[in-house]
């Protein structure tokens, strides 16, 4: 498996170069890749993976009765259970190779966005998590209802959670195509299609149950993977993290540039404004914040993000220990004085080019498992880095089959009228036709640039989902025309000010000059949704406004001190 | 339920809950975004201090200061998780209690 052979153009170095605030929420594998051999190693430890995860579906399936049971694991999954799944959610294959990849690169500036990727948490700890858990039952929609009009408020939460989900689902879709390519030797469709019939498989027959069972898997062996690489790294170097980084700075082209800030931020408002989508997006996530349900109160709640923030704090550590692993495993000569993972050896005397690396940036953290590890060792990094795609697209597919049944389904078009199997065969009804179109969507992308569809997933979060959540809870006086009109300003104003930015209107439509400056909206997008649902609640003095007022007060308590809220259902 | 929440809002304990809950989460937010936004200034701003090297070898200050940003997170999400389990859900408790 060292010789890989296949050459790959990799664009991914010019991705990162010139648009890295959105290529670092990135799908895995950005540009034209090339089918590698096949590695079947890779392929057996996957299927193990998979045989695993179906065994716990069919144990969850038969737990699953009721509709608490599918939409929240029955309520049961413990903070630390559930903080696991949280940190597996949030450490998809793109943070993991696209940050590694990131280190590998540039060096410091892969650290910037690891912060940038964390800080949210404890802010949606403090701020949000434990009202969240008390006043909602299955969807952040049931938070951001709970006193308003059913109707417009849960179809702007649907709308907005099947956007999200659905750029997240293509930005997977499009990755696990290119990764299996890359790690396992085999065609793009095969990965579609098994990511597809999977995912179906655990969310139709063992709900939230085995969606949180098949994260919590994954993470623990993405955390345990990430460790070995990490200590066998150190090992090298007597544990003494500055001969590495000394060994690192005489490798790379960059030399000492790579242990400083380079050109990621050059202007604070591009910075502020993507770190505001990552801190509010995250916060705004519907499969994220479907996990606050399933846990028993809200000190469980609790637990779980401080357990989360814990996991992904020392995994992003990780990660930038292993890119900086890959820079003196890949850049400098190994043993016999070969380079075996650049596409050609650097000239006598001259330093190597990281962008020459087989297989693109993203490829870092895989070489270096090789290294490391040998074969076996990369074959399990390689299968873990799909199963973490697998375990991402089985929670959006959830968080979207639930707007579907439980806010469109349940609340606006059969008026609650409901009984709950009819809603979960709506929800399983759902479910297959998501899988469906992610595949086709994934087939139909397949050669486009989506590295900008995570970035518009988290901006539509940040500025439709997360304003009329927080303000729900926080601010009295909104009414529902308010939330209404704010939320669908903040998801208009967030999607075309992305088209029109430099993102997509230059990089993906071609045009010579972007029309809106930034990168990323957030800042303004997320602004307008805030102004939008203030003006909008207070000048409206409608008979429906004032009750709406009146109705804050019981769920004000009820926010505080959990009276009244869904408990673990009993079994 | 309603008589319920009356009680809750009568109550002294209720209001003193809430006001210390609040203020806590709000200076620990506080502290975090100014941990972070401090942090993105620095880059932006001060990549001198952040690539000055300590202690004379390769590893800059930079390195050290953002390890400190994430461990923050998890230190300032341990310090509030310790207090809202212990003494604010205890008075949570009481004023469910004193409620029925």
């Amino acid at each position: 498996m060292r010789s890989l052979t296949n050459r790959i153009g990799a664009t991914a170095a010019a991705l990162i170069a010139g648009f890295v605030p959105v290529a670092a929420f990135a799908a895995a594998v950005e540009g034209a890749v090339q089918k590698q051999a096949t590695n079947y190693e890779a392929i057996i430890m996957f299927s193990i993976f998979v045989a695993g995860t179906l065994g716990i579906t069919y144990w969850a399936a038969k737990q699953t009765k009721s509709a608490k049971d599918f939409y929240a694991a029955g309520g049961g999954i413990t903070g630390f259970q559930n903080g696991l799944a949280i940190a597996g959610d949030y450490m998809s294959a793109a943070s993991f190779l696209g940050i590694a990849g990131l280190v590998y690169m540039n060096g410091y500036d892969g650290l910037i966005f690891s912060v940038g990727w964390l800080v949210g948490w404890p802010i949606i700890l403090f701020l949000i998590a434990e009202r969240l858990r008390n006043l909602g039952k299955y969807t952040f929609a049931d938070v951001a209802s709970y006193r308003f009009q059913q109707t417009p408020i849960r179809t702007l939460a649907a709308c907005g959670s099947l956007a999200t989900v659905t750029f997240y689902l293509i930005a997977q879709m499009v990755g696990a195509g290119k990764l299996i390519q890359l790690l396992f030797g085999m065609e793009y469709l095969w990965a579609v299609v098994i990511v597809g019939v999977l995912m179906i498989a655990y969310v139709t027959f063992g709900g939230m149950l085995a969606t949180t069972w098949v994260q919590i898997i994954k993470a623990v062996l993405l955390l345990s993977g990430a460790t070995f690489m990490a200590v066998m790294i150190l090992a090298q170097y007597g544990f003494n993290p500055e001969k590495l980084f000394q060994h690192a700075v005489s490798v790379h082209a960059k030399s000492g540039a790579i242990m400083q800030p380079g050109a990621l931020i050059s202007d604070p408002v591009s910075a502020i404004s993507l770190g505001m989508a990552l801190m509010f997006g995250t916060a705004g996530l519907p499969h994220i914040l479907m996990r606050f349900f399933t846990v028993a109160d809200a000190k469980e709640a609790r637990k779980s993000v401080f357990y989360a923030t814990g996991f992904i704090g020392y995994f992003y550590i990780l990660t930038f220990i292993i890119g900086f692993g890959a820079i003196v495993l890949i850049l400098a000569p190994d043993a016999s004085g070969a380079f075996p993972f650049l596409k050609a050896a650097p000239a006598a005397g001259t330093l190597a080019s990281p962008a020459n690396i087989i297989g693109g940036s993203n490829m870092a953290a895989i070489h270096t498992a090789n290294a490391v590890g040998g074969n076996l060792f990369y074959g399990f990094i390689s299968a873990v880095a799909f199963a973490t795609i697998l375990a991402v697209v089985a929670g959006l597919t959830l968080a979207g089959a639930s707007a579907v049944s439980h806010d469109l389904y349940a609340s606006v078009i059969a008026k609650g009228r409901v009984s709950e199997r009819d809603e979960i065969r709506v929800s399983k009804i759902a479910t297959v036709v998501i899988g469906i179109v992610s595949i086709f969507l994934g087939i139909a992308f397949e050669n486009q640039n989506v590295a900008f569809m995570v970035g518009l997933a988290f901006v539509i979060a940040a500025s439709a989902n997360f304003p009329i959540l927080l303000m729900s809870m926080f601010w009295g006086k909104m009414t529902t025309r308010g939330a209404v009109i704010g939320g669908w300003l903040g998801l208009i104003s967030s999607v075309t000010m992305l088209v029109l930015g430099p993102t997509v209107w230059k990089a993906v439509l071609g045009n010579p000059a972007a029309i809106f400056p930034y990168d990323n909206p957030g800042l303004f997008s997320i602004v307008i949704s805030f102004v939008g649902i203030w003006f909008f609640s207070i000048t409206d003095n409608s008979q429906q406004a004032q009750s709406e007022r009146k109705l804050f007060e019981a769920q004000y308590i009820r926010s505080q001190t959990g009276l009244g809220a869904e408990g673990a259902s009993a079994h | 339920m309603q008589e319920n929440a009356q009680k809750i809002l009568n109550n002294p304990k209720f209001q003193e809950l809430v006001a210390r809950r609040s203020s806590f989460a709000w200076t620990l937010s506080v502290i975090m975004l100014a941990i972070y936004f401090g942090f993105i200034l620095l880059v932006a701003f001060g990549k001198g201090f952040l690539g000055t090297s300590i202690a004379g070898g390769v590893m800059t200050w930079g390195i050290p200061v953002g390890v400190a940003v994430i461990v923050s997170a998890f230190v300032l999400t341990g310090i509030y998780v310790n207090r809202a389990n212990g003494e604010f859900d205890e008075l949570n408790r009481q004023i469910l209690e004193e409620s029925k």
